[in-house]
């Protein structure tokens, strides 16, 4: 932290400046959507006050799930499987379960390879946040079509994609998810109040982030690309995120806006636009959903939430040491326990 | 056909039989049943009685891949030397299954004992056999409280005709049952009086023709009855075991159902009474190993337990593991392949699969236990190595040593303490000022050091990854960087071959023939070599307990004119490895391997070896 006082850069409550939360620099393409989406969980985890060796990146394999080492490089991190980040997560987050979790997939890893391990880690409400950077699209082996991807959608190679896509937000909402949020790399500050209520739900904080693929899945009239992202995008709401430490200040007339207190005390306010919206009500998230895709809007925001519930973790009634902290005489059994095993068989 | 039945038979042949030879303590019981009908409990309780007895006893159950109304077979063997290889002879029994009925008494062994239930109405077309009809259908009805009890107080009513007529005493029957049923005096006393009314039934209404039977054996032997799978449970358990994940598989369940059943009495806190233990059902194979991997990279001893088909799944992580060098612990309970195979039945399939299992350069760490005592002692051991050696560990047990019940010494406590491995906390980073890389050889074994996440040195965290990476675990796709990590790996697999179990070596004066085998297959090679030696041939034999091998496996084989591989499977999978061992002596190496689903037996060792050997002279 010295050189950042030398430095005079601006520090958050826990002492550290915005470059202790960086990463490698990114390898992606340029004008990626994903970069996007690191830079705004630098920003939410240094807003939060996130030491950053109190969380832990997991990823599957993708062009999204390289981009952990692009973020938080002093935090732990397990680059996994290609679908299987899921599980890889539920078993790291038991190792110390007083640090949080980030995943990160993209819509093959999830939506494709990944599908059953990410329906389990909702309907286990794993403690994480998992982010689906979406753009219908394989882009590491040049442009396949990915179960997102829209139906009749042209790629150069492919042709025409004759499949219904998989809505992501959907089939977490469906498996029980208690966190559901949609959004667009192309509106970082949603992002940003997005990844930040996220960090602070407790349990499984599922986000769809449409991010554009620059090169392989870009046209227009894609649903995955910035052009119809811009254009289609309908925000639920204005998203502000409240920490517990900071004063609760927002400009909005009473009536106006929906505070959804996290289980940490903090709070989302979701601010209404022209719709009434309860993201606390299951059947109205699936149908706003199912709204927006026939009318083809974007829909981004807060779909659904559910605090309270027990997580993953919560099921267990750990140690309060971290089990991976735990000595050996906190774990192997006393020989006298063995003496009287003996004497049952 | 002779028959016990008091009103059935002439006092000539009474007579005749009764001055007949006693063969006591040393013959094979099967008891033929439809499976789900309850008849486990009592042939445990036979198996439980006569050790109690201090009669050596093995049991094997030949079950199907089914819930209700297959047949099945089980069977109790009963020798006083202590052999408890499966034996393919019948001498006694116990047939309660009509639809098997026929087979089963061809089946039996000539002069061999046939105790039947009389509702079955198969006519009996041997004339060299002796037979007991019992009324089980009048008794059941007779007793059961309900009709839905009736299966279970028929079954009981086997146990106490036998018992009565070869001379199991009912006092260790009602020991058995009290272990049985946990001490419960409901079902203990429920099924204990059919037992009594069954044998005096007997008493009043059979005589005696057949030459069998049991009798007390004074020993210290204070053995104890337990399947391989339950000490391999127990072991993790009491190795600190702290996150298990598993998804069903016969025949592998039960260890992990183990684990559950024993957590709450074993893994609370002594200090807080919180769990130390997290166990999970998973949604498959892949996601099972996979929350072992994260747990494993976590700093948490991390386990699985699985058969073929579900290791099958599991290749993928355990590529991931081995490269990304993080400890992990996996039970391969092994089943008959390839594909769905025979779920219910044995054997050693998947050695050459686990030896390499994952794409690209792998070889793993492996051990192979050939007891119970090692099922447990595995159990534990099996953290130690894995994070000694920041790898794989996989066990290979079968279904034979992990579902039947075998006797045994009494589990030993561990006698090290645990080995966490080269683990760097936040006073080591201090020490070395935050200079270390994750995969860097410091001290020349090809093992380097980690750190666990949760550690709070700002120097701490890295990357891992199972795409290339140099020794700080950055990506990289250089060749050179890319060799030497590989042969980095190979040199720690060097070092396990220092640090695995070490072959159990049994020698005769003067023997020029070796004998090596490993796992279930124990047994059946122990007494075949007693089998041998009558024939004249000594043999020495060494059991393999580990992979890789430890030097003593090449000299063994080295210091014999001819050696036989002796396996369940039927490519010589063990030979195959050897052979890649120990290129120099492969041609001395003879495979002798067989895969039926059954247990090894000792006549088909015996008839294996003789039959090579009269070609050898």
């Amino acid at each position: 932290m010295k050189e950042n006082t030398i430095d005079k850069m601006p520090v958050n409550l826990v002492g550290l400046a915005k470059t202790d939360y960086k990463g490698a620099p990114s390898t992606l393409c340029q004008g990626c959507g994903h970069n996007s989406i690191s830079s705004q969980i630098i920003a939410a985890c240094y807003e939060l006050n996130i030491i950053p060796e109190n969380l832990l990146k997991f990823s599957g394999i993708g062009c999204s799930s390289k981009s952990p080492t692009y973020f938080l490089n002093r935090s732990f991190g397990f680059n996994g499987l290609h679908g299987r980040m899921p599980s890889l997560a539920a078993g790291g987050i038991f190792a110390d379960r007083t640090l949080k979790a980030v995943g990160i997939s993209g819509d093959g890893d999830t939506a494709s390879i990944g599908m059953g391990q990410f329906k389990h880690a909702v309907r286990r409400n794993t403690p994480m946040v998992y982010i689906v950077e979406n753009n219908g699209v394989y882009g590491l082996t040049k442009g396949q079509f990915s179960a997102t991807a829209d139906l009749g959608l042209s790629l150069k190679k492919q042709g025409k994609n004759p499949y219904m896509p998989i809505d992501i937000a959907w089939e977490a909402i469906v498996s029980n998810a208690t966190f559901v949020a949609r959004s667009f790399a192309g509106d970082p500050k949603q992002v940003k109040e997005l990844i930040k209520a996220g960090l602070s739900h407790h349990g499984i904080a599922v986000l769809d982030i449409i991010s554009p693929c620059v090169t392989f899945n870009n046209q227009d009239q894609a649903t995955h690309s910035y052009a119809w992202g811009k254009e289609h995008e309908v925000a639920l709401h204005d998203l502000a995120y409240v920490p517990p430490s900071e004063e609760i200040f927002v400009d909005y007339e009473e009536g106006e806006a929906k505070e959804v207190t996290m289980h940490d005390g903090s709070m989302v306010i979701l601010k209404k636009l022209e719709r009434d919206y309860d993201p606390t009500n299951r059947s109205e998230a699936l149908r706003v959903l199912e709204e927006a895709n026939a009318k083809q809007w974007l829909l981004t925001g807060l779909i659904y939430i559910n605090e309270g519930q027990p997580t993953l973790v919560d099921l267990y009634d750990l140690t309060d040491t971290p089990l991976n902290r735990l000595p050996e005489s906190r774990l192997r059994p006393s020989r006298e326990s063995l003496e009287k095993l003996n004497s049952m068989f | 056909m002779l028959s016990g039945r008091s009103n059935d038979q002439s006092d000539a042949t009474t007579q005749k039989l009764s001055s007949g030879q006693r063969i006591v303590n040393n013959f094979c019981i099967t008891v033929a049943t439809v499976n789900g009908s309850g008849s486990q409990t009592s042939n445990l309780t036979i198996m439980r009685a006569l050790l109690k007895m201090g009669i050596p006893v093995s049991g094997k159950n030949i079950f199907p891949s089914n819930i209700q109304g297959q047949p099945t077979w089980f069977t109790i063997r009963v020798s006083a030397e202590g052999y408890t290889a499966r034996c393919e002879d019948t001498d006694i029994l116990v047939a309660m299954n009509p639809n098997s009925f026929t087979r089963d008494v061809a089946n039996l062994n000539s002069g061999g004992v046939l105790f039947y239930a009389d509702h079955i109405k198969t006519p009996i077309n041997r004339e060299d056999i002796i037979t007991y009809p019992m009324p089980v259908q009048r008794i059941s009805r007779e007793d059961a409280a309900t009709p839905g009890l009736r299966d279970y107080v028929a079954n009981m009513v086997y146990v106490g005709v036998v018992a009565q007529i070869i001379g199991i005493e009912l006092v260790k029957i009602h020991q058995a049952l009290e272990f049985h049923f946990k001490g419960k005096p409901k079902p203990i006393e429920m099924n204990f009086a059919a037992v009594e009314k069954s044998a005096r039934w007997a008493s009043e209404n059979l005589h005696k023709l057949d030459p069998y039977w049991v009798e007390p054996i004074q020993s210290n032997n204070n053995c104890i009855m337990m399947d391989g799978n339950t000490a391999a449970a127990l072991g993790a358990l009491y190795g600190g075991v702290q996150f298990a994940a598993w998804y069903p598989i016969t025949p592998a369940t039960t260890l992990a159902e183990t684990l559950m059943e024993y957590r709450p009495i074993l893994r609370n806190d002594p200090e807080t009474g919180k769990n130390t233990l997290v166990i999970i059902q998973a949604e498959d194979e892949l996601a099972a190993v996979g929350m072992v991997v994260g747990a494993g990279w976590g700093g948490l001893r991390a386990m699985t337990s699985t058969s073929g088909p579900g290791l099958s799944l599991m290749a993928e992580y355990i590529g991931l593991a081995y490269y990304s060098e993080t400890p992990i612990v996996i039970w391969d309970v092994q089943r008959v392949g390839p594909a769905t195979g025979l779920p219910t039945r044995t054997a050693q399939g998947d050695l050459t699969f686990v030896n390499f299992i994952s794409h690209g350069d792998t070889q793993h760490v492996i051990l192979l236990p050939g007891n119970i005592t090692e099922c447990f002692e595995y159990g534990w051991k099996a953290f130690d190595l894995a994070e000694q050696l920041q790898t794989p560990i996989l066990v290979l047990s079968d279904l034979d040593l992990g579902m039947n019940l075998w006797m045994t010494d009494p589990l030993k406590y561990p006698d090290i303490p645990m080995d966490r491995g080269k683990v760097l906390w936040e006073g080591d980073l201090e020490r070395l000022n935050g200079e270390w890389g994750r995969y860097h050889d410091v001290d020349g074994d090809g093992i380097p050091y980690r750190t666990l996440p949760g550690n709070r040195h700002t120097r701490s965290a890295y990357f891992a990854r199972g795409t290339g990476h140099d020794e700080n675990a950055h990506y990289t796709e250089d060749p050179e960087v890319w060799e030497r990590v590989l042969n980095r790996l190979r040199k720690k697999y060097e070092t396990a071959r220092k640090l695995v179990p070490v072959p159990v070596i049994n020698t005769m004066e003067g023997a020029k023939i070796g004998l090596i085998g490993y796992g279930s297959t124990d047994p059946a090679i122990y007494e075949a070599r007693s089998r041998l030696e009558k024939n004249g041939i000594k043999t020495d034999y060494m059991r393999i307990k580990a992979i890789p091998f430890n030097y003593q496996v090449k000299e063994f084989i080295a210091c014999h004119d001819r050696v036989y591989v002796i396996e369940l499977n039927r490519d010589g999978q063990m030979h195959q490895l050897l052979t890649l061992e120990a290129k120099e002596k492969a041609i001395n190496m003879i495979s002798l391997s067989h895969i039926d689903g059954l247990p090894l037996t000792a006549e088909w060792v015996v008839e294996g070896i003789l039959s090579h050997e009269e070609k050898a002279e």
